[in-house]
């Protein structure tokens, strides 16, 4: 119960007049109306046929001339009869249980109401109804019979099963078992009388009556309401529920996206999925107005009727006139909230702009959903001539649109608490996933995606490969339990190089192939752009946090180009994203850590334009190493230079700029393809390692620490053996293979090798040192440094003992007698070595010893 | 039997004549539109059709066929109205009529409801604004072809009444035909000075540019309304409705919107912004619209066919020289720059390879005079050339204060204009010596980087507030700078004056007053040609390239990289098309590599003299 207002009872039906003035307004009827042009209270014919129908099967029924009373037609879900106001004593039973009105099912028809107990008009309005049979009576204006319906539901309840079902919200059930008596179960163990029913299931079971329930929903679903109260109360019967059970069926399998609604769908059960971009404020809607009369304190009530109000000109008690008062408080409202719904960008054709459509909730699904969020909605659409005035009758020949909301879904819910992966609820085609299927089992599928991505882009066939990993991901672990929190799943990459070797190119591939991507440049970025800011909601003037891009790409990727331009102080932001996979942040009174589980593809450009093949990577790109750590993978985009790579690229170059679009479609798996492939591994493949891959992994962890140690120097951290798992998981991943085998493996030890190769191999010995990429400084480096700093201190030992000495004189001094040659920054590198060693202190031009 | 001037200024009785010929089948609407096809097409008969552009509103007759040259700004959502009803009155004859292609707002209680003919059809609304950086050469050409119009327009004002009782009208218009007198003189007394009306009206027409005018529209669309996409150019031609009741009903309602609960689906702005006033946003209900490949009236509206261009191709190649030479002044002197120039003015995104633009032609000129008006005077010279153009000016204020992309307000539910909505092809002069010393904000920052984006992807990133949404564009960039410019561009090349007149205002006008009128027609037809053109390479060609290629790299692997290639190829394929040629000679590759290494060896002498350059 989302507000105290949708606590509501039914009001006694024979007696509307004689309401007892002392009874709080909270028992009142909230009758719900939701549109201008409303009938006296939903007295769709479907409503009173239902109750008729009532009488005919359940026994105890007030007589047909109660029914037909124009209270009757205030409450057409009245599926008790006059005793269901049972006030004071324990409420049990279908008959002691509240009904509540559904707004959402309120009618706007402007069919002719045909009431089914008074002669029917004409012939053809009402099929069979003079038989008065149950079996061959229909609601008017559909081929719905309550009784087969209704039959037909609880059928279906007691015995639909989907042992299939992978929606989570069955989690705990036993799916072999009848899975909506289960929920029936737990409706009467937590006491929130609303049953969410999966159109589809409703399909499997009997497409019939799924194709009544879209066509008719505004009369079906009130007999399936009945049909699941009945079938609640006979099993249940002494459970207390605060108003009958409302069955809201969501996912109608007609889905549809806002752009293809059109006048068809009018007055039928739709789902359509979008984006809340508003959200009004609670709309008390006046569903009865009371009055009271200023002389003989007379009390009557009054329903509204298309949003107007007939105020009694006289008072029947004393015939007074112009007496009764309108006392607001003692009316009857009903909560009603508008709802702006924006198309989602991935239904959008290019070039278009999004549509928005208006959506009530009524009752409890008021304050459901909040502006951003994405959601499912399934409801009825409506459409009601506009008025021109409100106080005239006059229409327009235009019709105003919108959709009595039933049920909400939000899709990217789980996103927030993590364990999902599946967020986005990509339907895949059967047809789909087996032409998947067939692609995964080729055996050259890794090479084909690899090649079909950024085909403008040529070569650099391993950076490619490593993107490619780096799109499937690993598998997420959790090893929260042991303390050390989530595993990093996904691959992290650099790609540094020469100027105009298409790195920005290869992002924006990237950033448009993934679904979640984000796409900043590090020149144009601050901490606060990536990370989160708090601003003032210009409407609600609260302070809001806004997410930056890291955030946004969450379960995605995020591009930053021009890496190596941002400033530190930004750059600082990544160290916990990129390893902890999460962002702390305090500003503004708000501390929250938000999830931010994003890979990250950055590409940098080497301080001096071009690459210096003589310095190591850390000094090119000028990058603290406690940030390149981070990275999975580096790898080098540089000229090859070579005449056999040339002509190729030339040749792939030319062909650009003269091929039509279709050779290259042929050439190449589209990007939709490669797009779907990519989602459906995400969603649907788990790798797990194998023993015989650990066992392989192990190995190249123990030959990587041997390489190093021969020389003195450790050339493997853990996380370099992290870094390998995922990549052998991305690579089963892209297999869609449920297990990481052998395979995987030595495609990531070779990737990882050959990125270490470009990256981390010292250029002043040749080998590959890791540390170079750990501690920013080669083995070799350090070691020179070392030297340096032994040949200053002989030198001041060989000076004898004087306490202070010129700095320039210091420095030619040790240059003319290294034989190596010695830079300033070398020089200035061992002095503060000395210094921190408390050997001698540095002021200004002078060095003095201690 | 309908005359033209039936069809021209009565449209509807045709509608409502063949709706009732074909006694309510459903494809009726098809003939209608095949209907006003076919007239059109029939001995240039869409060339009397009067234009929104160019005739003042008040000119029009309403409920009369106009076309209007437009782009699309907005797209509205789809809306739902009675396509067919049937109304009773009070002689109880029932009649089916059709609302379609009219804005009846008004149905009288008579209207059934309930009636079985009724069909509800749905159709969609575009804002539509006249094509932005439209030239002014543009307009006038447009406005003499339909001088006819103008004249016919002015007298049916009085005729009105007398086609009223032919079509559909009601009570309320018959009302307002009362006052029809007092109404006019009111509204004829501001109309003198158009202009100011839409200055001084607190309406915001949402035009791209700022200092627009012209009428804004809204269109509404009853088919293929999905064919047609943002900023798009159009040739609509539809039927004109002006009807003043249309903005009462704004009012009525806003002061009514307290009381009601039930209208709460449209804010007060939305109102403003959906159904602003018919006086200054006429209704146009599409029959029929020609999308626009360009926007200039010296060549037929539709893509201009091989055999049409004969005869421009014949003397192609004087036009050409022609055109360099005039440039080449204007340029002072610099002829590499003309011809760098003419290539940048014919550039063109021809296609898109998965995200990589192939086409297009960001020119950077460098070495502009800092302090003289020398930018300014070249625009000039280029807004004469093209068919619309923009002079945007970077200076601080502009870029920290202009909202350039697009964003969506969400409050009045439209999509609010940047400087960056611009039309295919249109010329986009940026002018980077009004730059001057000061801090970027966050405004400014963004702006640079849609720039950025716009140069290097050929895409704006319109701003939707939770997300962003990627349109892409058409737009020929070109860079006035005194040193290398800030933003990424495809070529720069330094100006290098070889005359030095002491008076560059007088020197330019000189130039301007030496072209005759018809000179600059040539040059205005041959470029939007030269864009047009087809262009191939052969095979033979493509093997010679991709050894010139390997050849190069072997002699200097720095001075040829992939990027340069690039470059190599769009100058070649733009140096060939800007000769009339359609494919790629040996030749043409020479030259082109002639015409780079120039271009380059300047560039790095330039870097050489002044020794601070990046």
């Amino acid at each position: 119960m989302s507000s105290p207002s949708s606590q509501s009872r039914k009001r006694d039906p024979p007696t509307p007049v004689s309401e007892d003035p002392l009874s709080p307004p909270s028992q009142r009827s909230r009758a719900h109306d939701t549109s201008t042009e409303l009938q006296p209270m939903p007295t769709s014919p479907a409503m009173d046929t239902a109750a008729q129908d009532v009488s005919l099967f359940s026994s105890p029924m007030a007589p047909r001339s109660v029914l037909q009373s124009e209270v009757d037609a205030s409450s057409p879900l009245m599926y008790g009869t006059p005793s269901s106001r049972v006030e004071g004593t324990p409420r049990s039973g279908i008959r002691g249980t509240p009904a509540r009105q559904r707004a959402d099912l309120g009618s706007v028809r402007k069919a002719p109401q045909v009431d089914m107990h008074s002669e029917p008009p004409s012939g053809d309005a009402v099929a069979g109804s003079e038989q008065g049979a149950g079996q061959r009576l229909v609601i008017w204006g559909t081929d719905v019979n309550v009784g087969t319906c209704k039959e037909k539901f609880q059928r279906f309840l007691q015995q639909f099963t989907d042992p299939n079902s992978r929606e989570e919200e069955n989690a705990g059930l036993d799916l072999n078992e009848p899975l909506y008596m289960q929920k029936l179960d737990e409706i009467s163990v937590v006491g929130e009388p609303v049953l969410n029913v999966n159109c589809s299931h409703i399909q499997t079971f009997d497409a019939d009556l799924y194709r009544q329930l879209i066509c008719y929903p505004q009369e079906v679903i009130p007999t399936f309401d009945m049909a699941v109260n009945e079938l609640f109360f006979d099993r249940f019967p002494d459970s207390v529920l605060e108003h009958q059970i409302q069955v809201r069926p969501y996912s109608a399998l007609k889905t549809r996206n806002m752009r293809a609604l059109n006048p068809e769908d009018i007055d039928q059960l739709i789902t359509i999925s979008g984006m809340v971009i508003r959200t009004s404020q609670l709309i008390p809607e006046m569903q009865e107005a009371f009055f009271r009369c200023q002389v003989c304190a007379f009390n009557t009530r009054v329903e509204v009727d298309r949003g107007r109000i007939a105020e009694p000109a006289v008072c029947r008690n004393c015939n007074t006139t112009h007496s009764m008062a309108l006392v607001h408080n003692r009316s009857a409202f009903s909560d009603k909230q508008m709802i702006k719904l924006q198309e989602s960008p991935e239904d959008m054709p290019a070039g278009q702009t999004p549509h928005t459509t208006v959506v009530y909730a009524h009752n409890d699904l008021v304050d459901k959903v909040q502006p951003g969020d994405r959601i499912n909605i399934t409801g009825i659409y409506r459409a009601a001539p506009m008025r021109l005035n409100p106080r005239q009758s006059q229409v327009k020949s235009v019709y105003k649109t919108h959709i009595d909301v039933i049920h909400f879904r939000k899709t990217d819910e789980k996103r927030l608490h993590g364990l999902d992966e599946d967020g986005e609820q990509k339907l895949f085609t059967k047809e789909r996933v087996a032409m998947l299927k067939e692609l995964a089992a080729k055996p050259d599928v890794y090479e084909r995606l690899s090649s079909a991505l950024a085909p403008s882009i040529y070569e650099h066939e391993d950076i490619k490969k490593g993107i490619l990993l780096q799109l499937f991901g690993g598998t997420r672990k959790d090893f929260t339990q042991t303390g050390r929190g989530n595993f990093r799943a996904e691959i992290n990459i650099l790609l540094c190089g020469d100027p105009g070797t298409s790195k920005s190119q290869l992002l924006q591939y990237v950033y448009n192939l993934v679904p979640r991507g984000q796409y900043t440049s590090g020149k144009g970025s601050s901490a606060v752009g990536l990370t989160a800011y708090v601003m003032k909601d210009p409407e609600t003037r609260q302070l809001v946090l806004q997410t930056g891009a890291l955030v946004l790409s969450d379960n995605g990727i995020c591009c930053i180009d021009e890496f190596d331009k941002m400033s530190d102080n930004t750059r600082s932001v990544l160290h916990e994203v990129m390893e902890q996979q999460t962002l702390s942040i305090a500003k503004a009174g708000i501390i929250c850590q938000l999830n931010a589980r994003t890979s990250v593809l950055a590409a940098a450009n080497p301080v001096e334009s071009q690459w210096n093949p003589k310095k190591t990577t850390i000094e090119n790109i000028q990058l603290p190493h406690t940030l390149l750590s981070r990275f999975d993978l580096i790898f080098l985009m540089l000229d090859p230079q070579d005449e056999a790579y040339d002509r190729r690229l030339a040749h792939h170059l030319v062909s650009l700029y003269y091929q039509s679009e279709e050779q290259i479609e042929e050439e190449y798996l589209d990007m939709a393809m490669l797009k779907d492939y990519i989602a459906f591994a995400r969603t649907s493949v788990h790798p797990r390692l194998s023993e015989e891959a650990s066992q392989a992994l192990i190995e190249a962890y123990v030959d990587m620490r041997k390489i190093g140690s021969g020389r003195g120097m450790v050339s493997a951290y853990p996380r370099q053996l992290e870094s390998l798992i995922r990549l052998a998981e991305a690579h089963a991943k892209v297999r869609f293979s449920s297990k990481v085998e052998s395979i995987d493996v030595e495609e990531a030890k070779r990737l990882h090798r050959e990125a270490l190769k470009q990256s981390a191999t010292d250029p002043r010995t040749g080998f590959v040192d890791i540390s170079i990429l750990t501690t920013g400084m080669s083995a070799t480096a350090r070691k020179r440094k070392e030297e340096v700093a032994q040949a200053l201190i002989k030198l001041i030992q060989s000076k004898g003992k004087t306490p202070a000495m010129k700095y320039q004189q210091l420095f030619d001094d040790l240059r003319g007698q290294s034989e190596a040659a010695i830079t300033k920054d070398m020089f200035d590198e061992a002095l503060r070595a000395l210094a921190d060693e408390d050997y001698l202190t540095v002021t200004g031009k002078t060095v003095r010893l201690l | 039997m309908p005359t033209v001037h039936d069809w021209i200024n009565n449209p509807l009785a045709v509608v409502d004549g063949l709706f009732a010929q074909s006694n309510s089948s459903p494809d009726w609407e098809k003939k209608v539109v095949e209907y006003f096809k076919e007239k059109l097409k029939l001995n240039d008969a869409h060339t009397w059709v009067p234009s929104l552009n160019d005739v003042p509103l008040y000119y029009l007759k309403p409920n009369s066929l106009v076309k209007f040259r437009c782009m699309v700004q907005d797209m509205f959502d789809p809306e739902f109205f009675m396509g067919v009803y049937e109304t009773n009155d009070l002689t109880s004859n029932s009649k089916v009529r059709t609302s379609k292609y009219k804005q009846l707002d008004f149905l009288y209680q008579q209207v059934d409801f309930n009636s079985r003919n009724t069909v509800t059809s749905e159709r969609q609304t575009f804002y539509c604004v006249p094509i932005p950086g439209e030239s002014q050469w543009n307009s006038y050409a447009g406005t003499s072809q339909a001088r006819v119009v103008p004249s016919t327009s002015y007298v049916p004002n009085r005729h009105k009444r007398s086609y009223e009782e032919d079509y559909e009208m009601d009570t309320h218009s018959a009302e307002s035909h009362g006052n029809t007198e007092p109404k006019r003189q009111e509204t004829e007394a501001p109309s003198h000075d158009s202009s100011s009306v839409h200055c001084t009206s607190s309406l915001d027409l949402n035009f791209p540019l700022p200092g627009e005018k012209g009428p804004a529209c809204l269109v509404k669309v009853y088919e293929d309304w999905d064919s047609f996409k943002l900023n798009d150019m159009l040739e609509v031609f539809g039927i004109l409705s002006v009807d003043p009741a249309l903005s009462v009903i704004a009012d009525e309602r806003e002061a009514s919107s307290l009381l009601d609960h039930t209208e709460v689906t449209e804010t007060v702005e939305e109102q403003r912004v959906h159904s602003p006033p018919a006086s200054l946003v006429p209704r146009l209900h599409m029959l029929y619209a020609q999308p626009l490949v360009h926007n200039n009236p010296l060549l037929p509206s539709s893509a201009p066919e091989s055999n049409d261009l004969c005869s421009v191709l014949g003397e192609l190649a004087s036009v050409r020289a022609e055109l360099h030479t005039y440039l080449t002044h204007v340029l002072m002197g610099d002829s590499l720059a003309a011809e760098y120039l003419i290539l940048h003015l014919i550039s063109n995104v021809y296609s898109r390879r998965d995200v990589l633009p192939l086409g297009k032609f960001t020119l950077n000129l460098s070495g502009c005079p800092h302090s003289s008006p020398y930018t300014e005077h070249l625009y000039k010279v280029i807004q004469q050339l093209v068919p619309s153009s923009y002079w945007l000016c970077m200076c601080l204020h502009n870029m920290n204060n202009q909202r350039m992309v697009p964003w969506k307000d969400y409050t009045a539910n439209r999509l609010v204009s940047g400087t960056l909505q611009l039309a295919n092809n249109t010329s986009l002069f940026l002018d980077e010596t009004q730059l001057e010393q000061g801090q970027l904000d966050a405004t400014g920052v963004r702006n640079i980087t849609a720039l950025g984006n716009l140069i290097s992807w050929q895409k704006v990133d319109y701003d939707f507030n939770y997300h962003q949404m990627e349109f892409p564009c058409n737009i020929n960039v070109l860079i006035a700078s005194e040193g290398r410019s800030l933003l990424p561009s495809d070529s720069q090349v330094h100006l290098r004056p070889t005359l030095n007149p002491p008076n560059l205002e007088e020197y330019l006008s000189a130039v301007q007053v030496a072209q005759v009128p018809s000179q600059f027609n040539k040059y205005r037809i041959y470029l939007s040609v030269a864009r047009a053109l087809n262009y191939t390479i052969s095979d033979e060609i493509t093997t010679a390239v991709e050894d010139d290629f390997v050849e190069m790299r072997k002699d200097d692997p720095q001075s040829m990289s992939a990027e340069d290639l690039h470059r190599l190829l769009v100058v070649a394929r733009l140096l060939s098309l800007s000769h009339g040629q359609n494919t790629l000679s040996r030749d043409g590759w020479m030259k082109a590599k002639q015409l780079e290494a120039l271009r380059i060896s300047r560039t790095q002498q330039q870097k050489s003299v002044s020794g601070n350059e990046p």
